[in-house]
């Protein structure tokens, strides 16, 4: 209260956005125009909005479609005056999402969660995205190459024709590791037989991965065998986003996905149970990955 | 703490503070976690025989004073809930679980009803006043004169375990609602639920954000309304009563606590202050009780009359 009555006092009237968000801590979607779709790959597309979202490389939103319903995607790539989310059909939601155009309004609540980290002593970095996964840490690839930090990077996707991002990766990262499951694009295997090939040749401070969730119980695996740090960013049915419902917390830590997560270090994630094996459905019963 | 320890029903409680229904009570851990953070028991989701997805997203959202959400009664259904309850008991055996319960005819309540004995919960709570369900369900039963009563009637008959009625706030007198639930053998009422349902329209696009275009509002707002009616309860009925309704801080409990509950639920407020706030809320309490010399919880249990 004693905040209220000094922030009164000024004589100038506060912005109703610092009110919302600061004092009132306001959880409602804000509407953004969207500028500009770009298609992807196949059940790909990004949708560009101007403003200034001020995400960290891992955090999320909750994007709403007025009318319909609202569903959590990461920031795939932000500057100082647009931030693009990338968005992979899969079901209803993604595909009303499809229809939508350039000059069509949608809601966006957030930016939520706690995103990657690393610190000046982390310099020689690798980044691991598969599938839709890619999308998130092409904006961590954005910001570590920001900060100079040497990049190793692995992509995979299932096959060419669903490949994202690959020009944007090469562009700034040309070494690269580009895989498919079936050969069509880059080389045949798995990312994390790359990234095993990575770490016989060079010396990584910390990996950073996001994508299929095997893959990344996988990545975990390798990080700690090898002793590097490692953060990962986990997928959970998300519905408050603010870490009150309990949807997304994962067994037996109780960490919630929105909130304590997505981004978690690869140390707790294999010490929880429920981590590479089961998630949780809109009912919240138990469902083996 | 010894100050803070309590008696409700004959179960002991380490301090007057648990976790209200519909925040952090999916899971066996989440509920666990809670406890770790403070709180002295925990109460479920509301769980019905088959399961319920509830609405779709956005069903929560905050404003200024609160929050509301939309929720729906969304659970995994009573086999789920009965797993999940064993495997806190198995992790928190000294800390009391409320199973709260919900049906939408005196039927499903008493299908449920004849099952709750199977869990390891410690007591059941009725859920007769979701506000999220009118469009599809009608009013809830604690709005309608003489049908909370009916519902507790059937949930008595078929369990031994002691059984809590969550009241309504959107009715003309909750007195008299907690009389006849009172006769009808209730051991103990909740009050209150979430209150309305309220809507919040997005103005730029000209839609209501909440998916079911209306939630039942919780938080600080309610608080003032929620003591009132608690206090107006307490001064009607002999059993006791559980407070809830936007409590934030430690003097928002106490205040509960004076107006006549015995223990205090907490539930937006972990949005406000994060799951700590349990312990947060018990240490503020404690803090108050040294400043004014009192040696227990219960001496200021409903000093105002």
């Amino acid at each position: 209260m004693r905040l209220w009555a000094l922030l009164n006092n000024f004589e100038f009237p506060y912005p109703e956005a610092f009110l919302r968000n600061f004092i009132f801590k306001m959880d409602q979607p804000e509407i953004y125009t969207i500028q500009k779709t770009i298609d992807e790959a196949k059940d790909f597309k990004t949708f560009v909005f101007s403003g200034s979202l001020q995400a960290k490389p891992g955090q999320f939103v909750m994007l709403w479609i007025p009318g319909v319903e609202s569903k959590p995607f990461s920031v795939s790539y932000q500057d100082n005056r647009n931030f693009h989310i990338t968005v992979m059909k899969v079901g209803k939601f993604t595909r009303e999402m499809f229809k939508l155009k350039k000059g069509d309004k949608v809601g966006i609540q957030g930016p939520y969660g706690k995103g990657f980290h690393f610190s000046d002593m982390e310099k020689r970095i690798a980044i691991i995205g598969g599938g839709c996964g890619i999308a998130p840490v092409n904006f961590l690839l954005h910001e570590a190459k920001k900060r100079n930090k040497t990049v190793h990077f692995i992509a995979g996707c299932r096959s060419k024709d669903v490949f994202i991002k690959d020009r944007e990766i090469k562009k700034l990262t040309p070494g690269a590791y580009f895989m498919t499951d079936d050969g069509s694009f880059g080389q045949k295997g798995f990312t994390t037989d790359a990234l095993e090939d990575l770490l016989k040749l060079k010396k990584i401070d910390k990996i950073f991965a996001c994508g299929p969730e095997k893959m990344l119980y996988k990545v975990a695996q390798i990080a700690q065998k090898n002793k590097i740090r490692c953060e990962i960013s986990l997928e959970r049915f998300m519905v408050c986003a603010i870490g009150i419902c309990g949807q997304c917390c994962i067994d037996k830590s109780a960490k919630r996905v929105c909130k304590d997560g997505p981004v978690f270090k690869a140390g707790i994630l294999l010490n929880s149970e429920e981590f590479g094996h089961y998630k949780r459905d809109i009912r919240g019963r138990k469902v083996s990955l | 703490m010894k100050k803070l320890r309590t008696k409700f029903l004959g179960f002991d409680f380490e301090n007057p503070i648990i976790l209200a229904s519909g925040i952090l009570g999916m899971s066996a851990s989440s509920m666990v976690s809670v406890i770790d953070n403070g709180a002295a028991g925990v109460t479920t989701k509301s769980t019905n025989i088959e399961g319920r997805d509830g609405h779709p997203n956005p069903k929560v959202i905050t404003y200024e004073s609160g929050m509301l959400n939309c929720y729906g009664l969304t659970n995994a259904g009573f086999e789920n809930e009965k797993n999940e309850i064993k495997e806190f008991k198995k992790r928190k055996p000294q800390n009391p679980l409320i199973l709260s319960i919900f049906g939408f005819s005196l039927k499903e309540f008493e299908d449920i009803a004849k099952r709750v004995d199977e869990t390891q919960a410690d007591l059941i709570e009725v859920n007769v006043s979701c506000p999220n369900v009118q469009s599809e369900h009608g009013k809830p039963f604690a709005c309608v004169l003489g049908m909370s009563g009916k519902v507790i009637k059937i949930v008595k008959k078929h369990t031994k375990k002691p059984v809590i009625a969550k009241l309504s706030p959107n009715v003309a007198d909750i007195v008299e609602i907690a009389k006849e639930v009172e006769e009808a053998g209730a051991d103990a009422v909740c009050a209150i639920n979430t209150l309305g349902p309220g809507m919040v329209i997005n103005i730029d696009v000209k839609k209501p954000v909440l998916s079911a275009r209306a939630g039942g509002i919780s938080g600080p707002a309610i608080r003032p309304l929620a003591v009132k009616m608690i206090n107006d309860i307490y001064k009607n009925i002999k059993i006791p009563i559980i407070g809830v309704g936007g409590v934030t801080y430690g003097r928002d409990a106490i205040e509960m606590l004076m107006a006549g509950a015995s223990l205090v639920a907490i539930g937006s407020a972990v949005h406000y202050r994060d799951i700590g706030v349990f312990k947060k809320v018990c240490d503020e309490i404690t803090e108050w009780m040294k400043k004014n010399k009192l040696g227990n919880i219960n001496e200021i249990m409903g000093i105002v009359k």
